[in-house]
């Protein structure tokens, strides 16, 4: 019988946290004059938060040492996908309502609608190969599978940035210090060590084959 | 241990039971006396049942008469126009003039006029208006960024302030400068944009009869969050050209920068007539959410119309023009 992991337990009720407060807003009636908006706008923070924190556990995992993080990644990326797809459901049936006509339009026309959505729908792939069977039976191509994971938080945080009113106002703050995080993330991802390695290992083969070039000084 | 019954107490001290079923009655009839009351001193705001409920505060505005321009659409509540609102001089979160514009004084208020115009100088708010009749009209909202509302306005025809000027015929614009003071507009101390907020009409467009200079709603002063205690309001365009706070009228012969469009040109033009045929660069104007008061996740999606439904009494301004290149 499978044993109760507190720090999963935990980390589960942090990530339904949100989700809560959006549900208890709406029961509240707090949500202010254009409730679908402020849903839309919730919904959407979150998933790109906890996709950003599901990109962070490998790099927190090789800075830390702390290798038992790796067992939250999938959760956190399952939840941002849950998140990801309320905020899609709530476009789609409460915002657009009944203009089905302009869905279509707005995919394919609004350059925000369409990198949101193709963010969504690259995740759709990644959330059904999550199982640990699909995990065997993809095997090598897992995971090139799922570093699909950084293209779609490159297209989340363009979404975000694109959506925001333009001027000088705090609002256009928020995607760029997402995108900030994001490009960090991204620069941790890079395997400076092998880069360097490989290098290293080229300037010694090349210093090698022209050898006399190198020792001559008058060169 | 128990308590003997209070001796002081006697049967014929206890309020009949009728009445005492019928105190709601008698603390309403109170209240309404006292509203009436505070109506008739007709001062400040009372922090009546309406205020509990979200309803219209502040001082009631005397004298008002039913415009011509009514709509049967339902109204936005007071409580979703005075709390979302984009006034960036209070922040730039819809919330935030709401609260940041608390102690905002709008009494004593001086109106500049300047430019080609016969009647130029100073004014104080009270001579502007005095000879004219304030009117409600109720006009549809929109925003930009895509919601609506309907608004029961209360303000003069910008075209009697305009006749009254007596622009010459030179005056080929008319320019609004809002007040800038980051003393007193929190906002302000921050560039989210290039302050003061400008913005402008073309003498026709200023002179036609559906363009209001408010000093109200719902009957009642301006809040400051809406503009106190004069602003635009141009209902066939959108809301930004609605200019706040205005300390400034000029008459001029070129066609003034507005500060939107001078923040991003491409986004936002000098005209900026409510056009779902014209969308902005990032998003559809083809349809609008109304906020309609009341809570709902309901959709209600309406579309939008062509200069904001309009057209039959605003269309002709622009006959001719290439409204794609002039959005």
């Amino acid at each position: 019988m499978p044993r109760v992991h507190a720090g999963k337990l935990l980390a589960h009720a942090a990530c339904a946290t949100p989700m809560l407060l959006i549900v208890h807003a709406i029961w509240r009636q707090s949500l202010g004059p254009d409730p679908v908006a402020q849903l839309e706008h919730e919904l959407g923070r979150w998933a790109l938060r906890l996709l950003l924190a599901a990109l962070a556990v490998t790099p927190l995992r090789r800075l830390s040492g702390i290798h038992a993080l790796l067992q939250y990644r999938r959760m956190l990326g399952l939840w941002a996908f849950a998140y990801a797809s309320a905020h899609l459901a709530v476009y789609l049936g409460l915002d657009l309502g009944g203009y089905w006509a302009q869905v279509f339009g707005e995919i394919a026309k609004r350059p925000y609608i369409t990198v949101g959505f193709l963010a969504w729908l690259l995740l759709v792939p990644l959330a059904a190969t999550s199982t640990r069977a699909a995990m065997r039976r993809l095997g090598r191509r897992w995971g090139q599978l799922h570093r699909m994971v950084y293209a779609i938080g490159v297209l989340a945080v363009l979404h975000f940035v694109w959506v925001v009113k333009s001027g000088k106002n705090l609002a256009r703050l928020e995607p760029l210090v997402y995108g900030a995080l994001l490009a960090l993330l991204l620069l941790a991802r890079v395997p400076w060590r092998r880069i360097a390695a490989a290098a290293g290992e080229r300037i010694a083969r090349l210093s090698g084959s022209r050898g006399t070039a190198v020792r001559d000084p008058m060169q | 241990m128990r308590k003997p019954p209070n001796p002081s107490l006697s049967e014929n001290l206890v309020t009949p039971e009728p009445a005492w079923l019928r105190r709601r009655e008698f603390l309403g009839a109170a209240a309404a006396a006292l509203a009436t009351a505070a109506g008739a001193g007709c001062a400040q705001a009372t922090p009546d049942a309406a205020a509990d409920a979200g309803g219209p505060t502040g001082r009631v505005l005397a004298g008002v008469r039913k415009g011509a321009h009514g709509s049967d659409e339902p109204l936005t509540s007071w409580r979703d126009i005075t709390t979302y609102n984009n006034y960036y001089e209070f922040g730039t979160g819809k919330d935030d003039p709401a609260r940041a514009a608390i102690g905002f004084q709008a009494e004593p208020w001086t109106v500049t006029v300047a430019g080609h115009a016969e009647l130029t100088g100073r004014y104080a708010l009270e001579d502007l208006l005095k000879p004219h009749a304030l009117e409600e009209r109720i006009y549809r909202m929109r925003c930009v960024e895509a919601w609506s509302m309907v608004i029961p306005w209360v303000g003069i025809p910008l075209r009697d302030l305009i006749a009254r000027l007596k622009p010459t015929s030179r005056a080929k614009y008319v320019a609004f400068t809002t007040l800038h003071a980051p003393e007193r507009m929190p906002g302000q101390r921050y560039p989210a944009l290039d302050w003061p907020y400008r913005e402008g009409l073309r003498i026709d467009e200023a002179t036609h009869p559906l363009a209001l200079l408010a000093v109200g709603l719902y009957g009642r002063a301006l809040p400051n969050q809406n503009g106190a205690p004069l602003r635009l309001v141009v209902p066939w365009k959108y809301g930004y050209k609605g200019i706040k706070g205005i300390v400034r009228i000029e008459f001029t012969e070129r066609q003034p920068d507005t500060s939107w469009n001078q923040a991003a040109p491409d986004e936002y033009g000098f005209y900026s007539n409510v056009n779902p045929d014209v969308s902005h660069p990032r998003w559809s104007q083809a349809t609008e959410r109304r906020i309609s008061g009341g809570f709902s996740l309901a959709p209600s999606r309406v579309p939008t119309l062509p200069f904001n439904g309009y057209a039959d009494q605003v269309a002709s301004l622009y006959a001719g023009m290439d409204l794609r290149t002039n959005h």
